[in-house]
């Protein structure tokens, strides 16, 4: 019961503050309301077992992305955009590009739901395999490779956002 | 009643939808970014259920590569609207047109 009532709440909770960052004016509560978000969906990783990624996603995204965007909106000074005055169609196509969007999502879901499988592992299984002892076992063996290939892609991004904020640049 | 798998790619679903909305609607480059960094994480969401209900830890790494992958895409975005906002004093993404003739 307690379960059930931890999902909804938080998944309640992640909708309201996705949809808070869409309407917010201003550019400071936007990021804000993807801070409670993204609160949210480790508070569901947590539900699903999975300890090491809800500490790893209030770290890095809570913690480091987040504060890099407010810093940024912060450092231009941002105000809220002025309201254009007419009536815009392209947003009445992205509206209708975004329903079609959101119908091909359910209908992928509702293809899936007969061979989806139930939760195949127990609670103590998930509990296992949510650790930080299995994922890094499988990240440190099976795929070494690819970790140290993020570890480059770490460094060129930063040398790349270095180059691209220096002011002589463009 | 139980919770079950579906109940998360429902919720991946509506929260992907939300992002998608975000890119198309607003006009701050800045938001827009923010909206791409949802969609990854409806995305994640989806990866870390199903990796638990299939008892499988490769869900997980992948999802770790993401969330290290969305950190450099986002470190370049920024860069990339701080260069534009020098040239334009403005985050209005309907006011760049630099590849205009």
């Amino acid at each position: 019961m307690i379960a059930q009532l931890l999902f909804f709440l938080l998944a309640v909770t992640a909708i309201a503050a996705a949809l808070g960052m869409l309407i917010a004016r201003n550019p400071v509560s936007s990021a804000l309301w993807l801070v409670l978000n993204l609160f949210c969906i480790a508070g569901l990783y947590l539900t699903l077992q999975a300890s090491f990624l809800g500490v790893i996603q209030v770290l890095i995204y809570a913690g480091a992305i987040m504060v890099l965007f407010l810093f940024v909106i912060m450092l231009l000074n941002l105000e809220a955009l002025p309201h254009p005055r007419q009536i815009d169609w392209g947003k009445v196509l992205a509206f209708v590009v975004t329903m079609i969007v959101l119908a091909q999502l359910v209908y992928v879901v509702a293809l899936g739901l007969d061979v989806l499988p139930t939760f195949v592992a127990t609670p103590e299984q998930a509990a296992v395999t949510g650790s930080a002892q299995a994922l890094g076992r499988e990240l440190l063996t099976r795929y070494i490779m690819p970790l140290q290939v993020i570890g480059i892609l770490l460094l060129a991004a930063t040398i790349g956002a270095v180059m691209l904020a220096k002011r002589r640049f463009i | 009643m139980e919770i079950t798998l579906n109940w998360y790619l429902a919720l991946g679903v509506v929260l992907f939808t939300l992002g998608v909305l975000g890119v198309l609607f607003r006009r701050n480059a800045i938001v827009i970014l923010m909206s791409v960094e949802l969609m990854l994480n409806a995305v994640n969401l989806t990866l870390v259920a199903l990796s638990q209900a299939m008892g499988d830890v490769s869900g997980q790494v992948l999802v770790f590569f993401v969330i290290s992958v969305a950190a450099a895409e986002a470190a370049v975005g920024l860069a990339i609207v701080i260069a534009l906002f020098r040239k334009k004093v403005t985050v209005d993404v309907g006011e760049f047109n630099l590849f205009r003739y």
